[in-house]
């Protein structure tokens, strides 16, 4: 029952805030139905074994704190869409905010899924509830943007569904077992037949892959994220991409169950240092701030799986840094969405001396830049020291020096462009009574809690957390601290 | 002639409509192809599974409606409503087209043989295989919004295809497959129709350029 309500409710109030003729009441319902949906997920929290659709919803570790970053960081973006619209007249309000509801049910389909074409079903809406999100400007640029979108989510969407028929093929017809239930599957992992779950394996590693964004099947990223709003672009990089890291990871969990480690981890370690390249060379030089934070989630993207590639600590890593990377991106798309809003480009020349200007938004950027670096004591921290040293101890001693000297590199660029957006001298000298206005509080206050929450998570991990933390980590072939 | 050879008669035909894609010159040819291989599909669908079953008649049904009827209509439908010219105009040339998506074929054949037997109509899987990757490769070689749409198609049906081997075992499966594969379609070819054309003079991806990493 709850479960249907976690899923149902986001459902109905989409359809609902199509229908409804005022804004006000939109982003009244919208709020409401973020506050409840984070209600109930609370709730849930306290009965794990809450069960729905004969066993085909079930909230675990992995799910369910998935399934809490997607909430908390909507919840934090709704507060945001009601100060944003208030601020930009968009056209289509009412498709906005009922795409913005119908991605919380998507999203919370995928996380709670343990069939495997459900967790499809609900990836597969995600992408079509964000497509309208990305076009809300309605101009060429974002036309490019959601076409390119569209077609590489499709490909790697196809490419999904491939793999699970494949899965479901190497899936031995035993009396009993449920074709392409997670847990009927793991139970009888050995009796899986092993070249066709590898197929399946790396057609869900391309497909995921890409709607994660690992490189080389980024290229959508940095169009889509600098295109769409600041808002859309908090959501994707901070829930989508953890959604679809969740579809790799069920997979993952699979071939663990199965025995097949020794063939996914030389492809996870692959895919994550590729990623890890891709971003350093992207983020050196880069002019445009939003295409810098997309080019910082592949590198957060290639983390997470080189997390679960070297195996040991580093999977327990990777689970943690889902959380801190989710919060993390969310709050800094927000903070720079304000920023944006502030000077009208997203170019970094543009928006130089932004302490003067939005003093509140500029020391919020300012912790982002250190959190989302990696630096103590943000959660980030935490989990990227788990993944190095999770690497060293598994005897990647290599992966482990390459990521941490591309990690330099990286620091030092989105160190460098963010702190002349913060200290710079401002290049255009508009009139400063006019600008020195600062930002209404609906704008803060979502990037706010965002950043406690990562502050939060580097200094103390609640003991339910850490214990979920554990089992998941456990599960995708790794162990707990 | 018995329903096997019937099966692999169908997928000879679906290979052909593979190749009469990669090959034409004509926007118009190429969605006459993949309205003929929708049709195709369904009637697989028929033939592979037990032809009497509820399932796989509504399977084909709505196979051959969808894809065999519906989404070709709708492409011919925003190719008129856009004016779109009549050619292809492929990045690298047919003849280079029709010997990689031979290639494609001999590759997926070769794949196939590696894999274990699963089903009794042995041509169902490399051609699968090889349906897909033609998709792929008319999606990343030619330029125009709508020929990028019908290769996505192809590559969907390549899936299917694939998917049409575990159709005894998860019948649900194919069904939703194919209901949220036409609806993305549908939504992607709403947006290239209205949009794209509205924005630039021609329908062409190519033109979309302008966030180039300079």
């Amino acid at each position: 029952m709850l479960l249907l309500a976690i899923l149902l409710i986001p459902s109905a109030a989409a359809g609902l805030a199509y229908l409804l003729p005022k804004r006000g009441l939109r982003l009244a319902l919208l709020v409401l139905t973020s506050v409840v949906h984070l209600a109930l997920v609370a709730v849930l929290w306290t009965t794990p074994d809450a069960t729905a659709l004969g066993g085909w919803l079930m909230p675990d570790p992995l799910g369910l704190i998935v399934l809490t970053l997607v909430s908390v960081l909507f919840l934090a973006a709704s507060v945001y869409a009601v100060g944003l619209l208030r601020e930009e007249s968009p056209r289509g309000g009412r498709l906005f905010v009922s795409c913005l509801l119908g991605f919380l049910a998507a999203t919370s389909l995928v996380s709670l899924s343990h069939h495997f074409a459900l967790l499809w079903v609900g990836m597969e809406s995600t992408t079509l509830a964000v497509a309208p999100l990305i076009f809300h400007r309605n101009d060429r640029r974002s036309l490019e943007a959601v076409w390119k979108y569209l077609v590489l989510s499709s490909v790697g969407i196809a490419f999904a569904l491939l793999a699970v028929f494949l899965l479901a093929t190497s899936q031995p017809a035993l009396p009993g077992v449920r074709a392409l239930v997670l847990d009927d599957i793991l139970a009888n992992g050995p009796s899986l037949e092993k070249s066709w779950l590898r197929a399946a394996y790396v057609f869900a590693l391309a497909g995921f892959g890409t709607k994660m964004g690992l490189a080389p099947l980024h290229t959508w990223k940095p169009d889509t994220y600098g295109e769409a709003p600041s808002l859309v672009g908090a959501l994707m990089s901070g829930a989508l991409t953890s959604c679809a890291f969740l579809g790799l990871a069920r997979f993952t969990e699979v071939a663990v169950a199965a025995g097949l480690t020794d063939f996914t981890r030389p492809l996870l370690i692959a895919f994550g240092l590729i990623s890890l390249v891709i971003a350093a060379a992207f983020i050196i030089g880069q002019a445009d701030v939003k295409r810098l934070l997309a080019y910082s989630s592949v590198e957060h993207m290639g983390l997470l799986v080189l997390g679960l590639g070297v195996g040991g600590i580093g999977v327990y890593g990777s689970v943690l840094h889902v959380l801190n990377n989710g919060i993390a991106k969310g709050m800094l798309f927000l903070v720079v969405g304000n920023l944006v809003l502030a000077t009208g480009s997203s170019v970094a020349a543009d928006m130089r001396g932004m302490l003067k200007q939005r003093p509140w938004s500029a020391a919020l950027l300012f912790g982002g830049l250190f959190a989302v670096t990696g630096s103590p004591p943000f959660g980030l921290f935490v989990s990227e020291f788990s993944i190095v040293s999770g690497a060293i101890r598994e005897d990647h001693w290599l992966v482990a020096a390459a990521m941490l000297a591309l990690l330099a590199i990286i620091f030092v660029g989105i160190g460098g462009m963010l702190l002349k957006i913060i200290f710079g001298t401002a290049t255009t000298t508009t009139s400063d009574d006019e600008k020195a206005t600062g930002d209404s509080a609906l704008l803060l206050v979502g990037p706010l809690c965002l950043a406690a929450l990562v502050v939060m998570l580097g200094l103390y991990i609640p003991p339910p957390l850490q214990d979920s933390l554990a089992r998941a980590a456990q599960l995708l072939g790794g162990v707990a601290p | 002639m018995n329903i096997g050879k019937f099966a692999e008669l169908l997928l000879l035909l679906i290979v052909l409509t593979d190749f009469a894609v990669l090959g034409s010159s004509r926007l118009s040819a190429c969605v006459r192809a993949i309205a003929i291989q929708g049709v195709l599909l369904g009637a697989l669908s028929l033939v592979i599974d037990d032809p009497r079953s509820v399932h796989a008649m509504v399977l084909a049904a709505g196979t051959v409606a969808i894809k065999g009827i519906g989404l070709p209509w709708f492409l011919r439908w925003a190719m008129h409503e856009a004016a779109v010219r009549r050619e292809v105009e492929p990045a690298i040339g047919y003849m280079a087209s029709l010997g990689l998506g031979s290639l494609a074929v001999g590759a997926s054949f070769a794949l196939a043989n590696r894999l274990p037997v699963i089903t009794r109509v042995e041509l169902l899987v490399p051609i699968a295989f090889a349906t897909l990757i033609i998709g792929l490769l008319i999606l990343v070689t030619r330029s125009k919004a709508i020929i990028q749409v019908v290769g996505y198609l192809m590559l969907e049906n390549g899936v299917y295809l694939f998917g049409l081997t575990q159709l005894s075992r998860v019948p649900f499966l194919v069904e939703i497959a194919v209901l949220l594969d036409v609806f993305v379609a549908v939504f992607v070819m709403g947006i290239v129709v209205f949009h794209i054309n509205r924005e630039f003079d021609s329908i062409s991806a190519a033109n979309l350029v302008e966030l180039r990493e300079s």
